[in-house]
């Protein structure tokens, strides 16, 4: 119905029009809460409405929302925000002095003793000083500086800041980024509407998506004909693969980005979720430095965190950081800058990520049920990551790489010609096709492959391990007889 | 370091908790209940309290830590639009067009992402007033689009006058492609509220000229002036009937910020869209999903739009509290009229609401002279002011006024000790500062 139609017998057009609007912002797609979450929360409406379906809820492992899946807060940090929130609690000698301890401090950090008055932009100081004695503690040692710590809105928020500093140029100068194939589609999203050139390099599947950096050259050597490459971005542990990358295999990325002159951005939100034997994570950071002069002196580094994820999964408190290490001093007064340009960070998120790096330690009252609820979390996710990868590998058709960390399994799966020409005639890609499917027949939502990027002609999907384990066993085995019946329906 | 103080008071910007006000008692208890559950079993918490906090948790997942749908949780848009019928007195308000925010700098942000077009020329304008925090502020610059100004009329109580928007569109469209109206009501550092009329004549202009209205209410909570109404754009744009009110695209902005919650650290706002294109709507839906929202800010935003009803057990200390606030701004500005306008060199107009006054300088030549070398004149008595007693306002140029005239912003929304404090600093400050470039 065009606009005419609908406001009757005004022949007036909008003002503000799809030609007329930002057309960046038209081509940003991010599939993690795209077109088969949109479907899925009409499902959900459906069965609300009584529509009959084969299943009697949405199952929503698309997104990796702990909480939301069932994951229980941990109460230390439940019991320091509730303080700050409502800080006439701190006379109730139901909440452990430690947490009151932690409160006290934070509001102390805040205008007027609140955590509704504004904070600087960068983020409380002192906040930023306990981030950093934290990240010193966690690397050993090596020094870290608040004023190289920048409180953020989750991570994402100091990424697209971090883009929004480095893009820049026209043509062939225009700025490019690299980013890992498959990837969190955050990036994409960004350089989409920031008008960044998206640079691939591709994980290895064959290798347990390992990071190779003949790889690496190769993409960039590429893009250097159309592009000016100016960073690097990897996610450790992996989103969607799950990788943990090795020692080595860090050591030879700093090393490539110091021979290319790459700004190295290193999203570590995922470092707590570590589960396989053998697997360690190790911060860009410290390797950087344990690499002696020649590197740590020279190489930019800006690493993420935040507090969404690990075993805190606090998504929607909002809090992260960002710690910068060489960036160019007058850079880093113009990354000052931007970041001022705005208000603060929600100052919740920034009590919270206070919590996270500042726990209760041995001999404090919360110490033992701390230490056992955050275990819990762990031991949980590892179980079911090792579920998961098992399942999996005894579907036909799947293959399924060990979930070395993270929160999140992406199998390569097999889908048929016939099902593929299907899916190319509807305009859909394959994976997407397979995915509506198994939402139509089952209520569980996963993400589609092609939202991550993979390589030209195989499919995959993103699901999280979050469901509670009867759940999750639940949906593996639903998965299971669904792609059975898909195999055979298309054969 | 020894200085003639001890401590910095930062009145320059609206900040309220920082500068003595407190959060109210209900908002807080019942985010407090929905971070930590527990309180909801135990019975120290007002029985309102529990319930309220019950009914949240049970609409976000069962837990603040989860998520919330990226154009916010259904049960917030729904707050927002029963807020909005009840406080337009019916006119409807249908919550998909409400898109919740982080506040109102945000929203206003989100706005002017949808409306540029990157390098290519023309550039999009927005004309946006002078004086007022916006305009030259970051989130209009690093947007990419112009601001134009339009300069408020400062011999008339700040108001708007349709001749100079007229002014601002026609040199506007000499350097850019005009596209939106921007206005603050009510005025924020400007202390003015619309009338009735005054909005008429804004609407009927952006529909001759093809403007968006953007209006940013956000300090519609508390008014000062006697006899002074807030009616929001949305009623006055709906009451017009047509062939206005169907056709001009109108954004309203409003947060958990100003007002009597001062909740600007939670990042709670909303932003509505009347007579947008659909097909608009779902790219700002687009541009939305990549935003996750703190569910904490929204619970403040939710319990801001949904008050307590009189009857509950925590309604009559609720509403002593706004009676406090609001009592403690006409204090503030009452005590502040007092202080500085019998100092000579100093002039105030009259506030019907906002957060701020605003007051003239009139500065001798010879500090006027002095000040060129370096800076700007109001800038130039801001520095010294801060650099001497510690206090900290907000030059009028920094609010876009041109050279000539010079203000001060200072921020009401302080407790009385701290607004006695302010005047005290700043007065002493003042007649010496005279003395001194007399």
């Amino acid at each position: 119905m065009s606009q005419k139609e609908v406001n009757g017998s005004s022949h007036r057009g909008k003002v503000l029009t799809l030609e007329t609007m930002n057309q960046n912002v038209r081509q940003v797609e991010y599939a993690v809460r795209g077109p088969m979450v949109l479907r899925a929360v009409q499902i959900e409406e459906e069965l609300k409405k009584g529509v009959k379906k084969p299943f009697t809820e949405v199952i929503k492992a698309n997104v990796g929302d702990a909480h939301a899946m069932g994951q229980k807060p941990i109460t230390f940090i439940r019991q320091v925000l509730a303080l700050c929130a409502y800080p006439a609690l701190l006379e109730d000698d139901k909440f452990p002095e430690d947490a009151k301890l932690r409160a006290r401090r934070i509001l102390d950090g805040c205008g007027g003793q609140s955590i509704g008055a504004y904070s600087a932009s960068q983020g409380i100081e002192c906040i930023r000083k306990d981030v950093a004695s934290y990240i010193e503690k966690r690397d050993g040692g090596i020094p870290s500086n608040h004023e190289n710590i920048y409180l953020s809105t989750g991570a994402s928020d100091a990424i697209v800041t971090m883009l929004k500093l480095l893009i820049c140029g026209e043509g062939r100068t225009r700025t490019g980024v690299m980013i890992s194939i498959p990837q969190y589609p955050l990036y994409s999203a960004a350089l989409t509407e920031l008008q960044g050139v998206q640079i691939n390099y591709y994980l290895d599947e064959d290798k347990c998506w390992g990071l190779d950096v003949g790889e690496l050259r190769r993409s960039l050597t590429a893009a250097r004909e159309h592009c000016n490459p100016r960073a690097l971005c990897i996610i450790n542990p992996g989103n969607p693969t799950g990788q943990v990358q090795s020692r080595q295999c860090i050591e030879d990325v700093i090393r490539f980005a110091k021979e290319e002159g790459l700004l190295l951005m290193a999203d570590e939100v995922y470092q707590d979720n570590v589960y396989a034997e053998g697997c360690v994570f190790h911060s860009f950071k410290k390797v950087l430095f344990e690499m002696g002069p020649e590197f740590s002196s020279v190489v930019e580094l800006v690493s993420f965190h935040s507090t969404s994820k690990c075993y805190m999964g606090e998504c929607g408190f909002r809090g992260g950081y960002m710690e910068v290490v060489n960036l160019d001093p007058e850079v880093k007064a113009q990354l000052t800058k931007l970041v001022s340009v705005r208000l603060c960070s929600p100052v919740s998120g920034q009590a919270l990520m206070d919590v996270v790096v500042n726990p209760p330690q041995p001999g404090e009252p919360s110490y033992a049920t701390f230490t056992k609820e955050r275990a819990a979390v762990l031991a949980d996710l590892a179980e079911k990551a090792k579920l998961t990868e098992e399942s999996f590998n005894n579907v036909p058709g799947f293959h399924c790489n060990p979930v070395q960390g993270a929160m999140y399994t992406f199998p390569r799966i097999t889908i048929p010609q016939k099902a593929i020409d299907q899916a190319k005639a509807a305009g859909q890609a394959p994976d997407q096709m397979y995915c509506m499917k198994l939402l139509e027949t089952t209520g569980i939502c996963l993400v589609p492959g092609s939202g991550f990027g993979q390589r030209e002609g195989t499919f995959h999907f993103r699901m999280t391990i979050l469901p509670p384990k009867e759940k999750l066993k639940y949906v593996l085995e639903k998965i299971a007889e669904f792609n059975a019946q898909f195999l055979q329906d298309y054969s | 370091m020894k200085k003639p103080y001890n401590e910095v008071i930062d009145v320059s910007r609206d900040n309220p908790h920082a500068t003595g006000m407190k959060p109210m008692s209900f908002v807080r208890q019942v985010i407090a209940s929905c971070i930590y559950p527990e309180l909801i079993d135990s019975d120290k918490m007002p029985l309102d309290v529990r319930k309220r906090a019950k009914t949240l948790l049970e609409c976000i997942g069962g837990s603040v830590g989860c998520y919330s749908d990226t154009i916010g949780i259904p049960i917030m848009r729904d707050s927002v639009s029963d807020f909005l019928t009840r406080r337009d007195e019916g006119v409807p308000s249908a919550s998909g067009k409400i898109f919740i925010t982080h506040g109102s700098d945000h929203g206003f942000g989100l706005l002017l992402t949808m409306l540029v077009r990157g390098d290519r020329s023309p550039l999009v304008g927005v004309l946006t007033p002078v004086p007022s925090q916006d305009f030259g502020n970051a989130t209009l610059v690093a947007s990419g689009a112009t601001a134009v100004p339009y300069y408020l009329d400062g011999q008339q109580g700040w108001r708007l006058h349709t001749e100079e928007l007229q002014r601002a569109l026609r040199s506007a469209r000499e350097v850019c492609d005009p596209i939106a109206l921007y206005v603050i009501n009510p005025g924020d550092p400007t202390g003015h509220v619309q009338s009735r009329e005054s909005m008429e004549e804004i609407i009927r202009f952006v529909y001759e000229e093809k403007l968006l209205l953007f209006a940013n209410e956000d300090h519609q909570d508390i008014l000062i002036g006697e006899g002074c109404m807030f009616i929001s754009y949305k009623k006055v744009l709906a009451e017009m009937g047509s062939p206005f009110s169907d056709a001009v695209e109108l954004a309203s902005i409003h947060s958990a910020s100003k007002g009597f919650m001062g909740e600007g650290g939670l990042h709670g706002g909303y932003l509505e869209l009347v007579n947008f294109d659909p097909s608009v709507q779902i790219e700002f839906d687009r541009l939305i999903s990549l935003l996750v929202l703190p569910i904490i800010g929204q619970l403040a935003l939710e319990v801001m739009l949904n008050p307590l009803q009189p009857g509950e057990p925590s309604y009559e200390h609720y509403q002593e509290e706004i009676q406090h606030i609001r009592e403690t701004l006409v204090h503030n500005v009452t005590r502040a009229f007092e202080v500085l306008d019998s100092l000579p060199g100093i002039s105030c107009e009259p506030i019907n609401g906002g957060a701020s006054m605003f007051p003239r300088l009139h500065l001798p030549h010879t500090a006027i002279h002095q000040a060129k070398e370096e800076q700007l004149p109001d800038f130039f008595y801001c520095s010294r002011l801060l650099e001497q007693t510690g206090l900290c306002v907000c030059p009028g140029s920094d609010l876009g006024l041109p050279e000539g005239t010079y203000h001060i912003r200072l921020c009401i929304m302080t407790s009385v000790d701290t607004m006695e404090e302010v005047l005290r600093r700043l007065g002493k400050f003042h007649k010496q500062f005279m003395k001194d470039f007399s």
